[in-house]
């Protein structure tokens, strides 16, 4: 557990480098808030009654997502990995007296943690400044408060998970690009960061819950502001939990047929 | 017109190395596809629902996107070598440029050709057309001509911010990431027509930065939401935004300090 640590923590650091970087990220997603916010409220004042949540939560829903960015995008993933999987460079980790899908796993999370631990602050306190619909407030209860809690970091571990998929398959293909686009264009539409699930047709919807993707951003984002709650909350919570379960599970079992029948190129 | 001459030969060597990796350029296109098809979805999905947007309907914001969409990924495809400008300060090669008997744009521009671009061009392409069968309007030749300003007035809008975005380099060595605001996000953004935002920022896209006359404006008298029969011509007054834009760039030229490594 400790050698895992370790890892996490030196990758964390890492990322905390990148000062300038984040400064810019946060300018850019305060300013991708704000107009999807503006974008919102025009579709609002057409047809208030067509608007499937608050305009409340709507806007939380979009600060969250701006703030917490780098936890759930598809393309967090690092071009080092892919590179040293396709480069051969990977062995060196095969004679590392560890394993190999937690140590990218851990290190995964502490890319993406690095990252948001970075820009979400400025942002939040923004948001939380402005006005009442546009802005963002205290979730309704403090049950509420540890549910969205428990979402994210389920949420995160999801997305991790599903991009431990994406290196996994890596090692099968000498040229990962096109698994890699399709599955992270997949993930874009599909978790509700173009548009919020609740948005989508019905019918569509309900397909759209039960799917991986829905367990990612979709159910901390929504838990905070009120949109699911009481059993719903529970419901959804254990539905990421099961996804968890069934990505990390088929991740390993790739991970470990990889790296047991793959032949390397050489580096 | 030997300016014109090289260009074309830069052209004809960057589609030569392109199809060198045939698989990799039609991936890359799928892909580029791909990321505007989910836009498109998003406004899809988002009329299944509403009817209107101010006042806009949903072939006509499919329109404004398409259009949009062209002029971002015509600027895209032959003006993004400035998008690697930062590599060519850091690594010396810009002291190379400067020394040859060229202009140092045509050469930086020429450094890099976008050709997988198309796949984002098709797609606009295609809603265009789409656009123009649904949304009833009665097509005349100052409206063509309309669309057209709009796209070369849009291009050079565009280009004008990719210029300002490499000029900055001179200055700070590095790409600065916050210039996506204005060049992705206006893609992104300019799905919708400018005025849904509010007035502010109509008016900051109007005055400032002149997205609102490649996009809104035009766009307008295109629907017959206005009929001032100056509208058209707008697009083609948003190409003065490439002076400023030259601008800071010969005054970065001027500045320019070569790293000293190679």
């Amino acid at each position: 557990m400790k050698k895992y640590f370790s890892f996490f923590r030196l990758r964390f650091s890492m990322g905390l480098q990148y000062r300038a970087a984040a400064l810019a990220g946060i300018a850019t997603q305060a300013f991708w808030g704000g107009l999807e916010i503006l974008m919102f409220r025009a579709f609002y004042r057409a047809d208030p009654l067509a608007f499937p949540m608050s305009l409340e939560s709507t806007s939380a829903y979009i600060w969250l997502q701006q703030a917490f960015l780098a936890l759930f995008m598809g393309w967090v993933m690092e071009n080092e990995i892919f590179a040293s999987i396709q480069s051969g460079n990977i062995v060196y980790e095969l004679c590392r007296p560890i394993g190999l899908y937690r140590m990218l796993f851990v290190r995964s999370l502490a890319y993406r943690l690095s990252r948001a631990v970075l820009r979400c602050f400025p942002i939040l306190l923004m948001a939380a400044f402005l006005p009442s619909p546009y802005g963002i407030a205290l979730p309704p209860s403090p049950a509420a408060g540890m549910l969205f809690l428990l979402g994210m970091v389920l949420g995160l571990f999801v997305t991790v998970a599903f991009t431990m998929l994406i290196y996994s398959l890596t090692f099968f293909t000498i040229s990962p690009a096109g698994i890699r686009m399709v599955a992270l264009s997949a993930l874009e539409i599909l978790s509700g960061s173009i548009l919020p699930i609740p948005f989508f047709p019905k019918g569509l919807q309900g397909v759209l819950e039960i799917l991986p993707f829905a367990a990612m951003q979709n159910v901390p984002l929504r838990i905070y502001s009120g949109d699911i709650s009481g059993n719903e909350a529970i419901r959804a919570l254990s539905l990421q939990a099961f996804w968890l379960v069934v990505l990390v599970g088929t991740g390993v079992i790739l991970m470990s047929r990889a790296s047991k029948k793959v032949t390397l190129q050489g580096g | 017109m030997g300016g014109l001459r090289l260009y074309k030969r830069y052209f004809l060597i960057q589609v030569k190395s392109a199809m060198q990796y045939k698989t990799s350029f039609l991936l890359t296109t799928i892909g580029q596809f791909l990321t505007s098809f989910n836009v498109f979805l998003g406004i899809y999905f988002m009329f299944q629902r509403f009817h209107a947007v101010e006042g806009f309907t949903y072939s006509e914001v499919l329109l404004c996107f398409s259009i949009t969409l062209m002029e971002f990924s015509l600027a895209e495809a032959f003006f993004r070598g400035f998008d690697t400008f930062s590599g060519i300060i850091s690594n010396g090669e810009f002291d190379r440029i400067m020394v040859r008997p060229r202009n140092e744009i045509l050469q930086v521009l020429g450094s890099r050709i976008e050709l997988t671009r198309i796949g984002r061009f098709l797609q606009a392409a295609v809603l265009f057309v789409y656009g123009i069968m649904k949304s009833h309007v009665l097509w005349s030749w100052d409206k063509a001509v309309t669309v057209l300003f709009m796209l070369i007035g849009g291009t050079a809008v565009f280009s004008g911010l990719f210029l300002i975005y490499a000029a900055i380099c001179f200055f700070t060595l590095e790409g600065l990431e916050f210039m996506n605001i204005l060049t992705d996000g206006a893609r992104e953004y300019g799905k919708y027509p400018i005025s849904i935002y509010g007035k502010r920022v109509l008016q900051f896209c109007t005055f400032v930065i002149p997205y609102a006359l490649i996009q809104y404006y035009p766009i307008c008298y295109i629907l017959e939401k206005n009929s001032s029969w100056w509208y058209p011509f707008l697009p083609l007054l948003a190409i003065l935004f490439l002076i400023p834009c030259l601008c800071l760039w010969k005054f970065g030229v001027h500045h320019y300090k070569s790293t000293g490594s190679y």
